[in-house]
């Protein structure tokens, strides 16, 4: 048990992440289409900014500003040859921060999907896969991170090419995936499978859960859908701050900090570990969740009503986990 | 699969039941079945365009009703896409040599900023899937990008994907240049991606917001319809 985020998870009953880095990053002036991992090397003071934020809003863990770090995200921005760099420099950034702070803070790093279809259904094989992971994750562990976040992940083949590359690397991780769909991945993961898929792992993520997908509601219920099954891994529930509307010209996300700090208890009562926000958390959200978390006293696991009267309800009526949810086709005659 | 696969042998199946096991084979995403079972059709003097509609794209139809309602993924759709690629590529050939009615011509692409296709691709491959010609921009289009494709293909839609919440208002931007240069109404325009909504579509004033790849194809060929309708009133 020698990472400091193993050493948290056993001293304290939940432990709280961040918010948004890149509706935040775009608060700072960072444009649409633009690199947010190349600000690691030409607005490093930003970067500490976004960093500072949820470390003073209590964050007990924070990101590292490199969720497109690999070649493939990076490649769109010509900027594939850097990638060992803007990692180390995201990374290192993170620790210079957390090192200044007068409390233990986690420096996560952030890895995000390749965005690419795997084979076979598409052309990234798992080899290329962990290829383009692993040197993401040699330069985030050379930067200093403590330990190694995928998130956002859809399909199993990708986390599992991550794990592997964490493994490589030496590193200790932690993987969220993105429950998007009808309460599902976008490739049809539910909640049940991926704690089937999480547990035969070689290389065990030291948390796992769901982050971003559609509003807080539905991330409740894929909580829900891993803690009844028990896991003996650490759930980790980072969602996002309501839904974006679009309002005179900007896009504004609906949740306030009141129904932020309302979701993170619901998040802690539904057996979650780790919690924080994704898209359009803001530091303001994250104090107003770290107060409510600290003076509201646990209770019990809350029902599905309750987080639909409380929170807002589910943009679909199953999560593909309870038998409920449409049935497949009958085929006339099965050929498989 | 292949151990049962002898169960059925497509060319001893009546046609109409033949028809019926390609929207199955479609369903399960079987390539090879979907070919043979086109060139069946074919040699059963079927018109092209007839195995187009009735085999293929109500084949298609069923797998996007399954994964509009939450019940196919996209890893099965774009099974069943690669298989109505296969029969494309026989009947493509033979739908231009008999002079088949085309379906409509969609171009599309990611907005200006925004590089996250794989909805964009989604569409485009259901699209097709459902027969209709598709231009694919690519990602990070300028509005030149889709009013020169639009033109030049002589296409009936544009289609704008955004994955962004900072990106999607470079849709009205597309929207309001085609206004001023009075080519609106020309054109089909949807709009798609994940954090869009139906608000939002008429906010910028998009013919429509498609929630989902399903949902765009069923959109299209009900607009196309319409255009149809009003060409032979007109």
């Amino acid at each position: 048990m020698s990472d400091v985020l193993s050493r948290l998870l056993n001293e304290r009953d939940w432990l709280m992440a961040d918010g948004a880095t890149g509706t935040t990053l775009f608060n700072m002036g960072l444009q649409a289409g633009d690199s947010p991992e190349l600000w690691n090397a030409d607005q490093p003071d930003k970067i500490r900014a976004l960093y500072q934020g949820a470390v003073d809003a209590g964050s007990d863990i924070f990101l590292c500003n490199t969720f497109g770090g690999t070649a493939a995200r990076l490649k769109l921005h010509d900027a594939a040859h850097r990638v060992r760099e803007l990692n180390r420099l995201g990374a290192a950034l993170g620790r210079e921060v957390a090192d200044a702070a007068d409390r233990t803070v986690v420096v996560a790093a952030s890895m995000g999907p390749t965005g690419e279809i795997m084979a076979p259904m598409g052309n990234l094989t798992h080899e290329i896969a962990v290829e383009m992971f692993h040197e993401q994750a040699e330069g985030l562990k050379e930067g200093g991170a403590d330990v190694i976040w995928v998130e956002t992940i859809s399909a199993p083949e990708e986390y599992r090419a991550a794990a592997e590359a964490c493994k490589l690397a030496g590193m200790p991780w932690v993987g969220t995936m993105s429950f998007d769909t009808a309460g599902r991945t976008m490739m049809g993961v539910t909640s049940a499978d991926m704690v089937t898929m999480v547990g035969k792992l070689d290389h065990p993520p030291l948390a796992f859960g769901a982050n971003c997908g559609v509003g807080s509601s539905d991330l409740l219920r894929t909580v829900l859908g891993f803690t009844a099954l028990a896991p003996e891994i650490p759930v980790v529930a980072k969602g996002n701050a309501g839904i974006p509307k679009y309002v005179e010209g900007h896009i504004h996300y609906d949740g306030t900090p009141e129904l932020m700090a309302e979701y993170a208890c619901m998040a802690r009562d539904s057996g979650a570990r780790i919690i924080g926000g994704c898209c359009g958390t803001t530091t303001e959200h994250l104090k107003a969740m770290r107060a409510a978390l600290e003076t509201h006293p646990a209770g019990p696991r809350p029902t599905l009503e309750a987080i639909a009267e409380t929170l807002g309800g589910f943009s679909s009526a199953s999560d593909g986990t309870d038998g409920n949810g449409p049935e497949a086709r009958t085929r006339r005659r099965r050929r498989s | 699969m292949s151990d049962q696969e002898d169960d059925i042998i497509l060319s001893e199946l009546e046609t109409a039941e033949l028809v019926l096991q390609m929207h199955d084979d479609l369903y399960d995403g079987l390539k090879e079945e979907i070919e043979e079972a086109v060139n069946i059709l074919l040699e059963r003097g079927w018109e092209p365009y007839q195995v187009l509609t009735e085999a293929l794209v109500a084949g298609m139809t069923i797998v996007g009703n399954d994964f509009r309602d939450g019940i196919l993924f996209v890893p099965e759709v774009l099974l069943a896409a690669n298989a109505m690629k296969g029969g494309m590529f026989i009947l493509k050939p033979l739908l231009v040599a008999t002079g088949a009615p085309r379906m409509g011509k969609m171009v599309i692409g990611t907005v200006k900023g925004d590089i996250h296709d794989i909805g964009k691709n989604l569409v485009s491959m259901m699209m097709e899937g459902a027969g209709f010609e598709v231009v694919d921009l690519g990602i990070n289009n300028p509005v030149e990008n889709y009013l020169e494709a639009a033109v030049k293909e002589e296409a009936d839609i544009i289609g704008m994907s955004a994955l962004l919440t900072t990106t999607m208002p470079y849709m009205k931007v597309v929207i309001d240049t085609m206004i001023a240069k009075g080519i609106r109404d020309d054109y089909i325009v949807l709009v798609g991606g994940a954090p869009l909504n139906e608000e939002f579509g008429r906010a910028i004033g998009a013919d429509a917001y498609c929630r989902d790849a399903a949902v765009a194809v069923e959109t299209a060929k009900d607009f196309i319809s319409r255009k149809h309708n009003q060409l032979a009133a007109g």
